[in-house]
């Protein structure tokens, strides 16, 4: 952190998407703690103060009655959490006991309640079981409501900002990304999370800058305090000084000026120099991502990540439900392909209802295949969805985190199964998709060759294969600098599977976020990779770049890259060979 | 089964759902333990807690296979005792695997 005599504080932290934003700060928070006052009250108040406590209650309850009935009856398992909550507001350990202190402590409800709720949240945070201690969430929900209905106050949530600000967070989840109303919100930056966390990917979609992982934003940044993000830098300036303030300005005309150029042109194939065809496709995760990515001249989904649905209905879905969802994407991406990945839970995206052990390792642990192998009901259900869709649409089947051979014969038995039930009941399917494998586990692409002879194609997941072959965890921001894509190592296993793939004449796409960022370009065409998928929002720019590179020169290139010892030899070759090419990232060297 | 022990009837049951007690079913246990006339308590891990919280439900960390016994105080409740413990036995109508 540097603190400037002017007052100007500058923070840096790790990109979470490129661009820049000047703003005022709002910040989110749960525990508006700081604001609730303790007064004591005297004997004759209690009864009044205790009714008063009643009251907020039932105007808690009813807000969420309220709720409860405006939610479609239909998908009633949604309503699950509201119904729990609603139960919680007078649950004895918190409306008995607060109704308690009040009495015994004399002091106001506010602060009974926040002494009562900090009990209890104290009590599952010692729990020794993931879920009960995510409980604690349910008991700040149930609070906060009370809290404002005592207050009066209005409650504040994400969509209800109506001024053009920057959010200021400990951590974003995508659940509250959600709700951001884009037209609102000029970029956001947060104290939690690393470079390709689920919160930078969010951020990237939504296309606003941000700055993740900077530890000590909350405590530094007021409501209402100017903020410059400079999102490609990992930068984060609060109260700026007028010199600095002028500057972020011109650079921020220039990269407004520099992206509208992009978009403009992102309608434009995708072709190199000499002619080489590229396939761009969007990495999804919501149907609604559909007219986005389209927007931006994505040709297939490559990737639609199936966990939303789980994670939201925090259940196993039905077959039915699933196969609507997977219905409607294949419907409008028709004549399109869609490849769908089957369930990939994993470390970020835990859901208590579905980790029943606590895993030390989740990353390590029992995800995404593993855990559909172990689960074979849940897998073979979803596997049955996807086979009736794609005889609606275009479909291609993907596995995430193969790690041996046996997995795939597994997997395969499974959709064995999958489609010996569907042919009992009678429903109306297509076996014929082809089935693809994730290239994330270093041993899949040292086992690349003989994967091959069991599936179509696959698809380079680079995410966890590099935190896999590197030995990063991404989102810890103590080591995220060190998560490198042009890691020579993780080039030697990514050119291993490519090499593979063309040997043994199966279809190979990139999905992982290496594939959206322009500088790691030149070396996917040296190494021949045609079908790259990408969070939409990068298309534009990776066109950009592709129409501006010949592959012949990226391939001969490619063969000095696979000589250079270091992530910096390679960053810097490619930086020198290319620079013409090289978007414009609005930070101090490229202006 | 059914226990007297002194004026309380106990019934006891396990945890049959995968999931283990969470949130869902805390809430409608003590749903239907507030309908009772008197204190309905569960038992599981060697505690007691009052079943018309759902959050001390929660406390109880009952996972799949936990032993569980409820306890009511007054006979006119064995109608609650007897639906809480069909709650259990039919694994909080979740669908197994």
């Amino acid at each position: 952190m540097n603190l400037s005599v002017s007052g100007q504080i500058s923070i840096r932290g790790i990109s979470g998407s490129p661009g820049i934003c000047i703003g005022k700060a709002y910040l989110v928070d749960k525990e508006g703690v700081n604001l609730i006052k303790r007064y004591p009250i005297s004997d004759a108040q209690i009864s009044k103060e205790i009714d008063r406590f009643k009251q907020a209650v039932s105007k808690a309850k009813n807000d969420y009655a309220k709720i409860i009935e405006s939610i479609d009856k239909t998908i009633e398992d949604n309503l699950d959490i509201l119904e729990t909550h609603m139960a919680l507001f007078e649950d004895k350990m918190l409306y008995g006991r607060t109704i308690e202190a009040i009495s015994t402590d004399k002091i106001n409800a506010e602060w009974a309640l926040r002494k009562v709720s900090r009990r209890a949240k104290d009590m599952f945070q010692q729990i020794d079981d993931p879920y009960l201690k995510a409980r604690v969430n349910d008991i700040d929900q149930v609070t906060d409501k009370i809290m404002s209905s005592l207050f009066g106050a209005e409650d504040k949530k994400i969509s209800d900002i109506n001024k053009r600000v920057i959010l200021v967070a400990h951590d974003l989840s995508p659940a509250e990304a959600s709700q951001i109303q884009l037209e609102m919100i000029k970029g956001f930056v947060t104290d939690r999370g690393g470079k390709d966390s689920h919160t930078s990917i969010v951020a990237k979609s939504l296309k606003i800058p941000s700055v993740l992982g900077l530890g000590k934003a909350m405590v530094n940044v007021q409501n209402d305090d100017i903020l410059i993000v400079d999102g490609s830098d990992g930068l984060l300036i609060i109260n700026p000084d007028e010199d600095t303030l002028f500057q972020y300005e011109e650079r921020l005309t220039k990269f407004e000026a520099y992206r509208a150029g992009l978009e403009r042109e992102s309608y434009l194939p995708a072709v190199t120099k000499d002619g080489v065809v590229l396939n761009l496709m969007a990495n999804i995760e919501l149907v609604e991502e559909v007219v986005a990515a389209k927007d931006y001249g994505a040709k297939d989904i490559g990737l639609f990540r199936t966990e939303f649905l789980y994670l939201d209905l925090r259940r196993f879905p039905t077959e039915d439900e699933l196969f609507c969802k997977y219905k409607e994407l294949v419907e409008l991406m028709s004549p399109h392909s869609v490849t769908i990945r089957t369930l990939d839970i994993n470390g970020d995206k835990v859901n208590p209802y579905l980790s029943v052990v606590e895993e030390a390792n989740p990353s390590l642990g029992l995800r995404a295949v593993r855990f559909c192998l172990e689960n074979e009901p849940v897998f073979v259900t979803q596997l049955k969805a996807i086979l009736r869709a794609a005889a609606i649409g275009n479909i291609k089947l993907l596995i995430p985190m193969i790690s041996c051979v046996e997995e795939i014969i597994q997997v395969k038995q499974a959709l064995g199964k999958a489609i010996h039930e569907l042919e009992q009941e009678k429903k109306i399917f297509n076996k014929d998709i082809p089935l693809g494998v994730m290239i994330e586990v270093p041993s899949a692409a040292i086992m690349a060759d003989h994967l091959a002879e069991h599936v179509d194609f696959f698809s380079i997941g680079t995410n966890d294969l590099i935190q896999y072959a590197l030995a990063i965890d991404r989102r810890n921001p103590q080591v995220a600098h060190l998560y490198q894509a042009l890691n020579p190592a993780v080039l030697r296993m990514i050119k291993m599977t490519c090499d593979a793939a063309k040997e043994k004449g199966i279809d190979i796409v990139m999905c992982g976020e290496m594939a959206g960022d322009p500088i790691n370009i030149p070396v996917l065409i040296g190494l021949g990779l045609t079908h790259l998928s990408m969070n939409s929002a990068s298309i534009p720019v990776v066109k950009n770049m592709i129409r501006n590179i010949d592959s012949r020169k990226a391939e001969s290139s490619m063969e000095k890259i696979m000589g250079l010892n270091t992530v910096k030899e390679i960053t810097e070759y490619i930086i020198n060979e290319y620079k013409d090419a090289l978007p414009f990232q609005g930070t101090d060297e490229s202006l | 089964m059914i226990l007297k022990d002194g004026s309380t009837i106990t019934r006891t049951t396990s945890v049959k759902n995968e999931l283990g007690m969470h949130a869902r079913p805390a809430s409608r246990i003590a749903q239907m333990a507030g309908s009772a006339r008197s204190c309905i308590w569960i038992h599981a891990n060697s505690t007691r807690v009052d079943a018309t919280s759902p959050l001390d439900i929660l406390t109880l960390c009952a996972i799949k296979g936990t032993q569980i016994a409820v306890e009511i105080e007054n006979q006119k409740d064995m109608d609650v005792l007897n639906q809480i413990i069909d709650f259990f036995e039919t694994g909080f109508g979740e669908s197994q695997k």
